[in-house]
């Protein structure tokens, strides 16, 4: 047994997030770790690896107990993290960010040997990327890569990868999965964590499955279908994963027309009517992001980008949202809510000022909406006062949603919208996504996750390099159809 | 994008060469040995507090305490002097003494968690005002002059010299230097890497006591007195000079030599005003608007 937790406990204050969970992992074998938000795959992880202390239990490395809450001594016995959020200094070299906290070299660092190490196991994963690079200049798929290859320079026997695809492209994905197996044939322990159950059933050799905090199966991959993890995540059946809908189009609400942010984007197309959902594809770096911030003005721009047929240049993305057109941010925590925030004051931040009287807040009128909101999104607090940050990652989406609801826009933009939420909250984001529609607002949805843009958009429109390069009707909308557009030369 | 870079990781010095060269052309006396050696000797104090200062805020702290540790270890080192006690352990006991601030003021902000400005705001305080209470607001005079000879000829500028090589070899070519720059660049990740972030943090502190502590043994040794007031408003000189050296506030980016370079920046900026006639006030408006503007290309580089 390569590694070995049992009965791992963590409580923080009354609540318990990890009760009792146990799990094995064999060398050779790549675990999927799968579990709602909050279901206690991130604490596990941090106990497996140091960084959190548990209550109970003990991790077994090859039959020997790991220290506790001493991650560089975890590490330097051979289980590695790879994190969600990256563990990376931007203003680094590759080289420099693989021997964090392990130098080479004392007093006087041995700078070429540690570089021929890092180009050396980067070489040997088959990644392009110079080790004398700064970080910050890398891609996100290949900080990614840097980040594996970081654990590996140590000669790791167990490596922890969490939610490694989140913001990584299809192709990238196939490169990330190549790495996997070439580290699974090394004879590594591999555990994945995911939200993706496709790539579950790509990757996985085995999935353990977590539900509040508890352990609830695990078993080979062959044991299972699509719809029975969703069961054993949820505990429950899903309906369906992606609601049917009407769809009534109608007049076009955003017009855009060769918008161009340089370098970022420079061609940008396309047509959101009323009442539509149209989804916008691409691989990461295509310039999704981009062109949204560059249609509200948050990226100086040139085009023509129209809003009911009136021509603006917005000049800031206050702007675009008092003349209907409002971008919901990919970026949730770092530019979306305000954590530490109650859930009322993040509602009602946008639209504040129509709260206030001569300048004086109205808190109560506030209240009244934001409670109207909670109740309209089905938002899960506690009370209005909780603070934003404490919310699972699905209700903060639908908090941040409405937040730009409190006067409905004529498009809303949202980047993202289910990235980091778990399988239930997903479809309720679906949901209220198609309730939207019916009120008449068009949606620009961004999405790298192909099943969501081909299961709710009416229309998908592909960007490539900085420009819109197609466009696929609903009916005749196919994973390949899209990642071709994506993805050609 | 490139040039651009390139510009910007090397605006000081082009600016510190523009700057001699102006200051050169306009003026008779400023490549004149005596001025030289005077710019240098005026400013290697504050460069050597500004090469501590270097460190902290590469971790992305603040040390507002260095100037008033100028002044307690210059006092310290010229009471002992002056009862009579050795050269070596006189010096010593100053430069312990702005070690022992810099430990205190790292313990404090790794251990009891509080932010490095309102810590070292705290110390800036308390060390001036122990510094008042030590020669009950006097100045310690008679010391010996062998003490003098310390910081005479070109000694403070080779003490200089060597501590900014020193703080070079160190932030570059050691782990420490390493660990100091990921912990201002990401401490999350430096933390989640196995980095010691708060060893670090702690032992940038201590360096800067240090570096303090031996900048202020110089002072006494320059005035050849023990003056409670000595070192007022260095923090300040010191701190400039790392930013307008290069060195990002938000800690993570910066070097040893553009804190070189951006002390000598100020330095021969006051020397040329002086030499021009500008009056005191005057400078103050143009050392501010300095700041800004050097503030101002950091942005831009960022981009």
């Amino acid at each position: 047994m390569r590694l070995q937790a049992r009965g791992l406990t963590k409580a923080y204050g009354s609540i318990t997030v990890l009760d009792e969970v146990s799990v094995e992992v064999e060398a050779g074998e790549v675990r999927a770790l799968l579990g709602e938000n909050g279901a206690g795959k991130s604490t596990l992880i941090k106990a497996l690896s140091g960084a959190v202390t548990p209550d109970r239990g003990v991790v077994y490395l090859e039959g020997t107990p790991l220290p506790v809450s001493d991650p560089l001594a975890v590490r330097r016995r051979g289980v590695s993290v790879v994190y969600q959020e990256f563990t990376l200094v931007p203003h680094l070299t590759v080289t420099e960010n693989i021997f964090l906290g392990r130098e080479v070299g004392r007093p006087l660092l041995n700078t070429s040997d540690m570089r021929r190490q890092a180009q050396g196991v980067l070489d040997d994963l088959g990644i392009a990327v110079p080790a004398g690079a700064m970080v910050r200049d890398l891609s996100v798929a290949h900080q990614q890569m840097v980040e594996i290859a970081r654990a590996l320079v140590t000669e790791a026997s167990v490596l922890v990868l969490d939610e490694p695809s989140a913001t990584l492209s299809n192709v990238e994905v196939d490169t990330l999965f190549r790495v996997i197996r070439r580290l699974r044939d090394r004879g590594l322990a591999i555990i994945y964590v995911s939200h993706r159950l496709d790539e579950i059933f790509a990757i996985a050799d085995s999935v353990t499955v977590l539900r509040d905090g508890r352990h609830v199966i695990t078993a080979p991959v062959s044991a299972f279908t699509r719809d029975s993890l969703i069961r054993h995540m949820v505990g429950r059946d899903l309906t369906e994963e992606f609601p049917a809908r009407d769809v009534r189009p109608g007049d076009v609400a955003l017009r855009v027309r060769a918008l161009a942010a340089e370098p970022r984007c420079s061609a940008v197309t396309l047509d959101v009517h009323a009442g539509e959902i149209v989804g916008l594809a691409g691989l990461v770096g295509a310039g999704r992001t981009s062109a949204a911030l560059a249609m509200v003005g948050a990226l100086r721009a040139t085009g023509i980008v129209e809003v009911d047929g009136v021509r603006r240049q917005f000049r800031s993305p206050s702007d675009a949202i008092a003349h209907g057109l409002a971008y919901v941010t990919e970026d949730r925590k770092g530019q979306g809510l305000f954590a530490a925030l109650s859930v009322d004051e993040n509602i009602t931040m946008t639209h504040l000022r129509s709260f206030a009287r001569a300048g004086w807040l109205s808190r109560a009128a506030a209240r009244r909406v934001a409670a109207e909101a909670v109740r309209d999104f089905d938002i899960r607090t506690a009370t209005l006062s909780q603070p934003a940050g404490t919310l699972s990652g699905g209700n903060q989406q639908k908090t941040l949603v409405a937040r730009y609801l409190v006067r409905p826009p004529r498009v809303l933009i949202l980047d993202e919208p289910t990235r980091g939420v778990d399988v239930g909250a997903r479809a309720e984001i679906y949901r209220t996504m198609n309730r939207l529609t019916t009120l008449g607002l068009g949606i620009l949805m961004i999405s790298s996750d192909l099943p969501e843009v081909i299961g709710m958009a009416d229309r998908i429109v592909v960007m490539r390099g900085g420009r819109t390069v197609g466009e696929v009707g609903r009916a005749d909308a196919t994973p390949e159809r899209v990642m071709a557009l994506a993805a050609a030369g | 994008m490139r040039l651009r870079a390139h510009l910007s990781r090397h605006a000081i010095f082009i600016a510190l060469a523009v700057e001699c060269v102006v200051v050169g052309l306009t003026t008779d006396t400023f490549f004149t040995a005596a001025n030289l050696s005077n710019v240098l000797r005026q400013n290697a104090f504050i460069a050597m507090l500004a090469a501590g200062m270097t460190f902290v805020i590469l971790t992305g702290g603040i040390d507002l305490s260095v100037g008033s540790i100028v002044g307690l270890s210059g006092v310290v080192c010229a009471d002992l002097l002056s009862r009579h006690v050795a050269m070596a352990p006189a010096v010593a006991a100053g430069v312990t003494v702005g070690l022992a601030v810099g430990i205190a003021n790292g313990v404090a902000v790794t251990r009891l968690r509080i932010p490095a400005f309102v810590v070292t705001l705290a110390s800036m305080l308390m060390v001036r005002g122990a510094a008042f209470k030590y020669t009950d607001a006097r100045t310690i005079t008679g010391l010996p002059d062998a003490f003098a000879a310390l910081s005479g000829g070109a000694a403070a500028a080779i003490a200089m010299v060597l501590v900014f090589l020193l703080s070079w070899v160190v932030l570059v070519r050691t782990a420490f230097g390493r660990h100091v720059h990921a912990v201002g660049g990401n401490r999350q990740a430096a933390w989640l890497s196995g980095v010691r972030v708060e060893r670090v943090e702690l032992l940038v502190y201590a360096v800067c006591g240090l570096a303090a502590g031996l900048a202020g043994v110089m002072v006494a040794s320059r005035l050849s007195a023990g003056y409670p007031r000595a070192g007022e408003y260095y923090e300040l000189d010191a701190i400039a000079a790392v930013v307008v050296g290069g060195t990002s506030l938000f800690g993570g980016r910066g070097s040893i030599w553009g804190t070189l370079a951006g002390a000598f920046f100020i330095g021969i900026l006051n020397n040329a005003l002086n030499l021009f006639h500008v009056s005191t006030y005057d400078q103050l408006i143009v050392k501010g608007a300095v700041l800004v503007v050097a503030t101002s290309l950091d942005r831009w580089r960022e981009g």
